[in-house]
């Protein structure tokens, strides 16, 4: 026998059908075991208080889509909680693909902490946020106190329910929407403001620490007469309760309330999830996710789908944080921070 | 009390007839209205919308997990304070050394401590920004916001339950009987499974119950290293927090009913050891 011959004996003995299958099963195996840890992506969406029922339908859809472009399955993960302490939470090493926060300034404190750069909020259209809400009155089925507008809310046996600005997003921008129409109404008097807001305040007799929990405490026990809302939040109990125990009083001038989103760079670059967290935040602008958001009682950008609901969105004048309050950073600085305008008028009215 | 009746004195106990009806009625009443009442209302309130909505609730997936999840943290939870408080109970109740009393201060350190500080302590040493997280997150390893943070903190939270019914008993009893074994050549452990153990297995059995009971049960320390990942950190306290907040009351307090049932069923098997071995029980706790 030839060289040749053992070779090719050799290479047919190697490649006989016995070890072709074993290699097969081995390689079946391996890919078995390899196959669900590729095939499989898991994010975490760090989010506030009222987005719950929006993101599991959310959530939803862009599973659906992204296994029919890619062939994978992805599973999100929620996290609720205030916008604040959940901010506080991926600071501290809650590994969040993505945040979907009440209000800039929270993301802008993840940034500090150095997980994603200070310009995010520059990284996706209409400053980072998909869907805006603004601040509305939620007040007790006939309006028995009669509260139209932001003055109604200073009478002397009107009791206002929203949650502490200290922790809460949403009680952020109710604070910011009362002092911009008191603003308005006296022709950029600050002091007046501070004395508007804080007669407001004087008026709340209990401050939870998220929006959720001021919203139970209105609709569940029954405390106070209005309950300065997220305009989603007060539809939601609408839903929930029965349009027959409250109704919705809009204001003659509110704020634009933007959630903005974006992805934790620290997080997606360790855990290669940077592809599947990017679709999900582009996702977001797509006519289906902004039908969902408007169908969730969030406005929707885009105009064709805000065309849409435009029955549901009353046309009210909103100002903007960067418009009138020199955006969220200064705005927080000297409204939220110790010592700042708010400690200053809460600690007065005790 | 017979002398007393014979000098003419009033029977310091004459009226006890009816103090003591009015003393159990209001006792009754309390229990009434404090305990019974809530328990009962957590099941009606759980079974108002039938008993198909209930085992919904009960079946749904993050439900499901934070039902394993609560049992996993309790089955790390309290063997760790089974060993760690039979061996502080026994090194305090059998030894004699400089410190004790500190020693004793520092196991009731986490009934003193808030739940919330307990869980924020956590936070300091494994956050990212804490003392260790860097380290530990450029190893690829992490505590807070999952299993290894809820179990710590729920270690720390029942730390003292298993020490803190061992120790008294244990200085009562003394070291005489464990001497005697020795003396008769029996080894260490031998003295440990056959004297030592025996006596003080009912306080033992207490104090996992008690122990057992808070891990499954605890709420602060733990919602603040849980993170509140839906169907992965969110123990069972946790997730009837959550579904209370989703205005899904039903959910919420079928949960609550399963915490409340592990509560009773813990109460039964306390009852049934006192009664089926009452007496035995009563010797060691005096």
């Amino acid at each position: 026998m030839s060289f040749r011959d053992r070779l090719s004996a050799l290479r047919a003995n190697r490649f006989s059908a016995g070890r072709l299958s074993a290699l097969a099963a081995g390689v079946a195996l391996a890919m078995l075991t390899i196959a669900p840890a590729k095939a499989q992506t898991t994010l975490l969406n760090v989010s506030y208080d009222p987005t719950r029922e929006f993101y599991v339908e959310f959530n939803k859809a862009f599973a659906k889509k992204w296994q029919a472009e890619n062939g994978q399955t992805v599973t999100v993960k929620q996290s609720h909680g205030g916008s604040g302490k959940q901010a506080r939470s991926v600071i501290d090493g809650l590994d969040a693909d993505v945040v979907t926060l009440a209000l800039a300034y929270d993301i802008d404190a993840i940034a500090d902490s150095g997980a994603l750069p200070k310009t995010w909020q520059t990284r996706l259209p209409n400053n980072s946020s998909p869907y805006t809400s603004t601040i509305v009155f939620l007040v007790r089925k006939g309006n028995p106190k009669q509260i139209k507008d932001w003055d109604d809310l200073l009478k002397p046996g009107v009791q206002v329910i929203t949650p502490n600005p200290k922790t809460s997003g949403g009680a952020r921008w109710n604070y910011l929407a009362a002092w911009a129409y008191s603003l308005e109404k006296n022709g950029n008097d600050e002091a007046k403001a501070k004395q508007f807001v804080g007669d407001l305040f004087r008026n709340v007799p209990v401050l939870d620490s998220g929006a959720r929990g001021s919203t139970v405490t209105f609709t569940q026990r029954q405390l106070g007469d209005v309950l300065l809302a997220w305009e989603n939040e007060a539809f939601l109990s609408l839903q929930e309760f029965g349009a027959d125990k409250f109704d919705i009083v809009v204001p003659s001038l509110s704020i634009l309330a933007e959630p903005p989103v974006t992805v934790v760079d620290s997080v997606v670059d360790r855990k290669g999830t940077r592809k599947a967290a990017e679709a999900y935040l582009n996702f977001l602008y797509s006519p289906e996710a902004q039908e969902i958001a408007a169908k969730n009682f969030y406005r929707p950008r885009l105009p064709e789908v805000a065309a849409r609901y435009a029955d549901r969105f009353p046309n009210v004048k909103l100002v903007t944080i960067d418009g009138s309050f020199g955006g969220w950073r200064t705005a927080q600085e000297k409204h939220f921070a110790d010592g700042g305008v708010f400690d200053q008028i809460y600690q007065k009215g005790r | 009390m017979l002398a007393k009746k014979a000098v003419g004195f009033t029977p310091a106990l004459a009226d006890s007839r009816w103090v003591k009806g009015l003393l159990i009625a209001t006792a009754l009443a309390f229990l009434l209205l404090f305990l019974v009442l809530p328990l009962v209302s957590v099941f009606v309130e759980a079974l108002r919308r039938g008993t198909d909505a209930y085992w919904a609730a009960l079946v749904e997936p993050d439900a499901v997990a934070a039902i394993k999840l609560t049992l996993i943290v309790a089955a790390i939870a309290v063997p760790m304070n089974l060993l760690f408080g039979v061996a502080a109970s026994w090194c305090i109740a059998k030894f004699d050394f400089r410190g004790k009393d500190v020693l004793i201060t520092l196991i009731d350190l986490p009934f003193s401590v808030s739940p919330v500080i307990s869980g924020l302590i956590y936070v300091l040493l494994f956050g990212l920004h804490g003392l260790m997280g860097p380290f530990l997150k450029s190893q690829g390893i992490q505590i807070i916001f999952a299993v290894p943070g809820l179990v710590l903190a729920t270690v720390f939270v029942t730390f003292p339950f298993v020490a803190r019914e061992l120790i008294p008993l244990m200085q009562e009893q003394g070291n005489e009987e464990e001497e005697a074994a020795l003396v008769l050549g029996a080894s260490g452990w031998q003295t440990f499974w056959r004297v030592t153990l025996p006596n003080i297995k009912w306080g033992l059995l207490y104090g996992v119950l008690l122990c057992n009971a808070r891990a499954m049960g605890e709420f602060g320390a733990v919602s603040v290293v849980s993170g509140h990942i839906r169907g992965e950190t969110n123990t069972m306290p946790l997730h009837v927090e959550i579904l209370y907040n989703e205005y899904n009351l039903v959910a919420a307090f079928a949960v609550a009913s399963v915490l409340a049932m592990l509560a009773l069923v813990t109460l039964v098997v306390k009852t049934v050891l006192e009664w089926r071995f009452g007496a035995e029980l009563a010797a060691t706790r005096h």
